[in-house]
């Protein structure tokens, strides 16, 4: 451990590797359209963006936060209950980012509902806590932990960007069809894309998108 | 230092617990204030929608709309009693009598509304809303739900434009409550909502809560809706004197 310390000193703050850290997870290693992981609340608040981006930037703040946390006490934590004080640490970063919401965009708080509370569940913080903070310093775990929730959130945004604009011809509750006069030419919204399948649909095709755009990715035969 | 051990293990999760609970008391607290400010809005937001206004600044428009706030308790206004003190928890659940009743008075373009906050039960937990009545103080002019958990699709249907749309026009009092019926199929008569399928016990919810709810004001609407109703002619308090 204390060589590892002493390395990473040396080690410049954005070296390769630590850029690595927050890169990797916008594409090789994409926490939903990789990992299949939060996928849950990737359906479910989708349905416009305004409710997407404040989720985004809240598993982001969870997850860095939670890294940055656990990382710090990765030498004091007992091994036999360190998946409880994990979700201590998550469940309590949880709630303060509830309450924050509530006290300052009540109606997003009131459309993400219970979801703001299933952050705990998202297997994404608590995996990047377990695979990654337990073992690495406070700055690299920092950086990993803002990788995988932007890229979770970016997912979100991607798929409630076309969830918004075709079921309800708005983006950020902007009647962008509307200004376009494309109901003129005859188009309807689609009702469907308002529905969670749609959500699991769209993800689907980010997925084949990046699979086949991404070399390693492709599964050999 | 053996991190393992029996004793720091105990150490370690008592004192991560307390302070984790110090950390989270602080926040609850601090952040309390601006919480209740939001659901204080949203309440006043929620008062105007049930006389279809809505704005961006709701605050500003509840203080030039809503001219009366008052609490009936046995048909007769309270002195000096507000509304927003009235726990609605508290007061659907206690007799009819002993009832802190809050009602709302709206003036907006020359007509009067009467608006009477609901609170009942629906199948998972509270459901609640403001129903507004005409001049008349008889027929329903707007209503709006809200709910704390029904299921969506089913239940949580109430707070949609299909729920509440169909009140606009039913009438809730003759010379006594004659009530709403939540029901299965036709819903045409003045005294008849199409309720949601699916959502049966939130929809026999709603009548209850209508029914507990709006009986308190019956008196104190009858007599105050004819003295105060232009066509009303003098005839009229007589004739409100004998209902009473």
């Amino acid at each position: 451990m204390s060589t590892e310390v002493k390395n990473q000193e040396k080690e410049a703050l954005f070296s390769k590797k630590n850029r690595r850290l927050f890169v990797d997870p916008f594409n090789e290693n994409n926490p939903i359209t990789v990992q299949v992981l939060g996928i849950c609340s990737a359906l479910a608040i989708t349905v416009k963006l305004k409710p997407a981006l404040v989720m985004g930037l809240s598993v982001m703040v969870v997850t860095a936060a939670a890294n940055v946390i656990t990382s710090l006490m990765r030498n004091l934590i007992p091994n036999r209950i360190r998946i409880i004080v994990q979700l201590v640490v998550v469940a309590a970063l949880v709630i303060l980012v509830d309450q924050v919401l509530k006290a300052f965009v009540y109606d997003i708080s009131k459309q993400l509902s219970v979801f703001v509370g299933l952050i705990i569940t998202n297997c994404i913080i608590m995996g990047r806590i377990e695979a990654f903070s337990l073992g690495n310093t406070p700055w690299k775990s920092f950086l990993d932990g803002v990788g995988n929730g932007a890229a979770y959130g970016m997912i979100l945004i991607i798929v409630a960007f076309f969830r918004e604009l075709l079921g309800s011809g708005t983006l950020f509750d902007y009647p962008v069809l509307e200004a376009l006069g494309v109901y003129e030419l005859g188009y309807k919204n689609n009702g469907m894309m308002l529905l969670p399948p749609m959500a699991l649909i769209v993800v689907a095709l980010i997925i084949w998108v990046q699979r086949s755009k991404t070399p390693s990715l492709i599964e050999k035969e | 230092m053996n991190v393992n051990s029996n004793s720091y293990t105990y150490g370690f999760a008592i004192a991560l617990v307390v302070l984790v609970a110090a950390a989270l008391s602080i926040a609850a607290t601090s952040l309390k204030p601006m919480q209740d400010a939001n659901v204080a809005l949203e309440k006043k937001s929620d008062i105007l929608s049930s006389i279809g206004l809505t704005s961006e600044d709701p605050a500003a428009l509840y203080a030039e709309v809503i001219t009366e706030q008052l609490v009936l308790k046995n048909g007769q206004v309270v002195e000096g009693a507000s509304p927003d003190a009235v726990d609605m928890a508290v007061s659907v659940a206690s007799a009819e009598a002993e009832r802190e009743a809050p009602l709302y008075v709206a003036q907006s373009e020359g007509k009067t509304y009467y608006i009477i906050p609901v609170r009942g039960k629906g199948l998972w937990g509270p459901i609640w809303g403001y129903i507004s009545l005409n001049e008349d103080g008889k027929s329903v002019f707007g209503a709006t739900f809200g709910h704390k958990s029904e299921t969506p699709g089913l239940g949580a249907e109430i707070t949609t434009e299909f729920f509440t749309g169909q009140f606009p026009g039913k009438v809730v009092y003759s010379d006594a409550y004659t009530g709403i019926e939540v029901r299965k199929g036709d819903a045409s008569g003045d005294q008849q909502v199409d309720g949601i399928s699916g959502g049966t016990i939130t929809s026999v919810g709603v009548q209850a809560m209508l029914e507990n709810c709006l009986k308190p004001y019956q008196a104190y609407l009858q007599s105050r809706g004819a003295v105060t109703a232009p066509a009303a002619a003098p005839a009229d308090t007589t004739q409100t004197v004998a209902v009473l």
